[in-house]
């Protein structure tokens, strides 16, 4: 058999993705750890505060990771979705479901310390300023998939109407996006890019270190909520059966 | 089964769905009622200062004519999913997404085109000024579509369930955010005398790229709520 089609098949087989994913997850949730208490090491105690906004300004070390991951993991959705349509791979459909409450704590995450953050600096909780407002939209998109893979009764299908409506919104969200932006504009532009970054490197490294642990807690979260789901939707299913007897003997 | 071709079939599924329609009036003009209620609602809500509701008129009539289109996008495939007709669509072989674009040309028609032919009454409600009338006019008249288009792939992946219509609106209201912002800021563009056509244009690709990709996320998600 092709190596890259076998390569296919075993990791979308439910037993092996249980299996390795399961070796996999102690060591994401180690590296989250560390790399968090270096994060908030660096960024709450060692980098300089704002000498315009203060101490407000360590907020952003929660804050701006969160709002990249919540952008993230609906673009990852998008393409999970994409495969379990196309290749019909049933672990693309429990990652693309799996995903969506995560991305949607994220995105809370980044509104509330926004707005906490956006209380001292700007003298307001909330805006209708566009990143804010297309962040509330990411919101309820994620609202979306979540209600309509719920109202479902067969998981498949409903995995399957989750991943299209995934991919609509993935397309529409830069749409939305630059909308909205083009529609009122408070917020600052971004300060890290491709074209050089206007923040400084005592302050870069503490968000750097935040956004990977971030990723890394994205994963061990993803992988776990995966695995219970296969878990469950299996459960009349040998391997899981074999798993059980193994584990209770 | 005898094969027809598809502009063929385009034209007797469209046939059909006015004729389904002419037999339900009382059922299509729910929507347009609707609309009028909620429109009668703002100026007693907000006060029937005319600055105040011309001002907010472009938003109101907009958010009306969304909210009108979303009630009556629940049916837009529900009845053929009921009664097995949406299953014969499919094995009739003809394309599905052609079969999904006609019945949304159809209910653009039916329950679109009317929400455009009641907006002057609407915008006269509102005290909107009438440099903004004919704005207001062609915005409806490119974004009614885009709503039903897109509205569509809603309808359809909700079909299967049995209360489609709240879910329904959750899963689109944040798709039409673009359109809603780009049309509200034309009138509102047309009404301060500042130039407005960027706005149509961006209407215009909206619309363009959902006519274009729309019919087939409507057919993949019909045939979705049919295994």
């Amino acid at each position: 058999m092709n190596r890259l089609y076998l390569f296919f098949h075993k990791t979308g087989s439910p037993p092996w993705f249980y299996k390795y994913s399961g070796y996999l997850i102690p060591w994401l949730w180690a590296a989250f750890l560390v790399l968090t208490a270096i994060g908030l090491y660096l960024g709450l105690l060692v980098a300089p505060a704002d000498y315009q906004q203060g101490e407000s300004v360590r907020i952003m070390y929660l804050h701006v990771p969160a709002a990249w991951m919540s952008m993230m993991i609906y673009g990852l959705m998008a393409i999970w979705g994409f495969i379990a349509l196309v290749w019909r791979i049933r672990i693309m459909e429990v990652l693309i479901i799996s995903s969506a409450p995560i991305g949607a704590a994220f995105t809370i995450i980044a509104l509330v310390s926004g707005s906490l953050w956006g209380r001292p600096t700007w003298g307001t909780y909330w805006v209708w300023d566009a990143r804010l407002t297309s962040e509330l939209v990411l919101l309820f998109l994620y609202f979306g998939v979540i209600a309509l893979y719920n109202s479902f009764d067969e998981p498949r299908k409903a995995a399957r109407a989750a991943s299209l409506l995934s991919i609509v919104g993935a397309i529409n969200l830069p749409i939305i996006h630059f909308s909205v932006l083009w529609w009122n504009t408070l917020h600052q532009g971004s300060s890290i890019g491709t074209s050089g970054n206007s923040i400084h490197p005592s302050m870069l490294w503490p968000l750097l270190y935040m956004a990977v642990a971030f990723k890394l807690y994205y994963g061990a979260n993803l992988l776990s909520r995966a695995r219970l789901r296969l878990l469950k939707q299996d459960h009349r299913k040998r391997w899981v059966q074999d798993l059980l007897t193994k584990e209770s003997t | 089964m005898s094969r027809q071709t598809s502009p063929t079939a385009f034209t007797a599924l469209l046939r059909r769905d006015f004729l389904l329609a002419y037999r339900r009036r009382a059922e299509l003009l729910q929507p347009l009622v609707f609309l009028l209620v909620v429109t009668t609602l703002f100026p007693l809500g907000v006060g029937p200062s005319p600055q105040l509701l011309a001002n907010i008129a472009p938003g109101v009539i907009w958010i009306a004519a969304l909210l009108a289109t979303v009630l009556s996008l629940d049916s837009l495939f529900r009845s053929d999913y009921e009664d097995g007709t949406l299953e014969q669509m499919i094995l009739s072989g003809q394309p599905l997404a052609l079969i999904a674009l006609a019945r949304i040309v159809a209910h653009w028609l039916v329950a679109g085109l009317p929400i455009v032919l009641l907006s002057p009454l609407l915008a006269l409600w509102m005290n909107l000024p009438e440099e903004g009338m004919s704005i207001l006019i062609k915005s409806l008249i490119i974004g009614t579509p885009v709503l039903s288009l897109i509205g569509a792939i809603g309808g359809a992946l909700t079909v299967s369930l049995k209360r489609g219509g709240q879910l329904l609106s959750l899963l689109v209201f944040p798709l039409y955010v673009p359109l809603l912002i780009l049309a509200t800021s034309a009138v509102s563009s047309s009404v301060a005398g500042l130039p407005y056509t960027g706005q149509l244009g961006l209407m215009v690709a909206g619309l363009i790229a959902s006519l274009t990709l729309a019919p087939f996320a409507t057919a993949a998600a019909l045939k979705l709520s049919l295994t």
